[in-house]
């Protein structure tokens, strides 16, 4: 057996999501090779090969890879994928992309977002929104996989010594093009990499009071998210929402701030280690998950909250 | 130019599922089914594009159980114009419906194909991006926003952390995130005037494509309950708790 990973990366370095897949593909077993592709990538592939557990890297480092369109990625992996019993990336926006079309290329299914590997062929996933996990099994020659970025912990940036092996870049399809990103610069941790988080709901009343969360995220090192009701008022944008349709978090705190708890926040956020909620309604659904709860008005508790950290 | 969108059937979003005793799959006898909420969003986006000026014809493409023309009447009475039901009763998986798809656009040949960026029930988000690999066509998922020209379009991207801006040839398929639109709801005289919209029905026999299952689900559990927690009076015995207890902050 032969896993081989695709990685996620800034060109420079590998994202901590790869050392994640690697987790799950040291649980399937066998060799693991990392595929890093990109543009001005071999920072990228230089820290790939470090990666605990990695025997090889395939390095493709050319212009029609610098913006991870999903046409050329699929078809680039398509081509390297002969032996390979696994391949496998974490279900990134990027990951959930591309992966789908490998597989209908290789004309096999794909398995997404597992949370657990149970053998070779056997995997565990969430369904409706987290309220079920089924346990599938693949028949598939070759098994295409995602993993849900919080399954596994990840696995040392240090430690392999890998050999790093140039892959031609194959004729672009020229169907699709780049034309620009719009990503806001973080001056906080990234919500899928944050150890603590701190998440507004509708509850929050708009936009501006978020700005009370802002103030104890920085005392905290956290993160700040929303739930998709926040966002669906329009008070924060849609790349901050945690839950089935926005971002799946396991941070070691999360405080829920004026959240009812829908099923499809508690499907984003419940495999958290520690959850607090602030909530003035004391049946809110929140509370029946909360490690900590307080039946508080938000704009009394979060003020307090913040001058006490 | 034609748009196809697809309607899968799925539990309705507001249900509480319910996994079965013997572990063989969720409860769906007697539960409200609807179309899949990001299906609902292609339909809206398809229409308005009509409305817009900038298509002729919505078709709307289902593929699964009979029952399934509920769902395919619920897109006509939200303003699509014909419906595709592919008929099986074989628990279909995404590369299966994705190569229905493919033998349904190789017949219309629409000039773009949008369809929910996942489905509520298995959660999978495949189907389109399948569909755009064996057409060998271009795909921009999770979009915001379209825009659509002659024989391009500019898709604005939901991505980690941002925004992304695509332009694709045409035909492509584009995979809807819930910014995209919202959905309008069905009036009366639009639900009785779809009722005399078309629905053709074929099988996968027929478009000579296999739909048979690759994928096995051995079973279906419940998640793991989280142990209930305890209330707090006090943001000051919070606080308390979160250093000493939990020692999650210091």
């Amino acid at each position: 057996m032969s896993v081989l990973v695709i990685a996620e990366h800034d060109q420079n370095n590998i994202k901590v999501q790869t050392q994640v897949a690697v987790a799950a593909a040291k649980a399937i077993g066998g060799d693991i090779h990392i595929l890093v592709a990109g543009q001005n990538c071999q920072g990228a592939a230089d820290a790939a090969a470090k990666v605990d557990g990695v025997q090889k890297v395939l390095l493709a480092d050319h212009e029609i890879y610098g913006h991870a369109l999903a046409e050329e990625l699929a078809n680039l992996i398509v081509s390297v994928a002969a032996g390979y019993s696994h391949i496998l990336t974490v279900a990134t926006t990027s990951g959930k992309n591309y992966m789908p079309r490998v597989a209908a290329l290789l004309d096999v299914s794909q398995i997404s977002e597992i949370v657990s590997v149970e053998s070779e062929d056997t995997f565990k996933r969430p369904i409706y929104a987290g309220n079920a996990i089924a346990t599938v099994q693949s028949s598939d020659a070759v098994k295409v996989l995602t993993v849900r970025g919080t399954a596994y912990d990840p696995v040392s940036a240090e430690g392999g010594s890998a050999t790093i092996e140039a892959v031609d870049a194959l004729p672009g399809m020229g169907v699709s093009s780049w034309v620009r990103e719009d990503v806001v610069a973080l001056e906080r941790p990234e919500l899928t990499a944050a150890s603590i988080i701190i998440s507004g709901g509708r509850g929050m009343q708009n936009g501006e009071n978020f700005a009370m969360l802002e103030s104890v995220a920085d005392k905290l090192g956290a993160a700040i998210g929303a739930s998709r009701a926040a966002v669906d008022a329009g008070f924060v944008p849609n790349d901050m929402q945690v839950g089935q349709t926005g971002k799946i978090v396991a941070p070691d705190l999360y405080i829920a701030v004026g959240i009812s708890g829908a099923i499809q926040h508690l499907a984003g956020m419940k495999d958290s280690k520690v959850i607090v909620a602030v909530n003035k309604d004391e049946d809110a659904p929140i509370f029946q998950v909360a490690d900590y709860g307080l039946v508080a008005d938000l704009f009394k508790a979060i003020p307090e909250l913040d001058s006490m950290l | 130019m034609k748009i196809l969108v697809t309607a899968k059937r799925v539990v309705d979003y507001n249900v509480n599922i319910r996994v079965l005793a013997d572990q063989s799959g969720v409860d769906l006898n007697n539960v409200k089914m609807s179309v899949n909420p990001f299906d609902e969003i292609a339909i809206e986006e398809a229409v308005r594009l009509k409305e817009a000026g900038k298509a002729e014809e919505v078709i709307v493409v289902s593929v699964g159980v009979s029952q399934c023309q509920e769902q395919l009447r619920t897109a006509l009475a939200l303003g699509a114009d014909r419906g595709i039901l592919v008929e099986t009763d074989e628990a279909l998986q995404p590369l299966g419906i994705a190569k229905a798809l493919k033998a349904v656009i190789d017949k219309e040949a629409p000039g773009l194909i949008i369809t929910g960026k996942q489905a509520i029930d298995g959660d999978n988000s495949q189907t389109g991006q399948m569909l755009a690999a064996l057409a060998g066509l271009a795909q921009a998922t999770f979009a915001s926003e379209i825009d659509l020209g002659e024989d391009s379009a500019t898709v604005t991207r939901e991505i980690d952390g941002g925004l992304e801006t695509i332009t694709v040839k045409l035909p492509a398929i584009v995979t809807t995130d819930l910014r995209l639109n919202e959905p309008r709801y069905a009036s009366l005289p639009n639900i009785m005037k779809a009722k005399k919209k078309p629905i053709d029905i074929m099988t996968p026999a027929d478009l000579g494509i296999d739909v048979t299952p690759r994928v096995k689900t051995l079973k279906v559990e419940p998640p793991a309950e989280r142990a209930a927690g305890i209330k707090v009076e006090s943001v000051e015995v919070l606080v308390d708790k979160l250093r000493n207890e939990a020692k999650v902050i210091s």
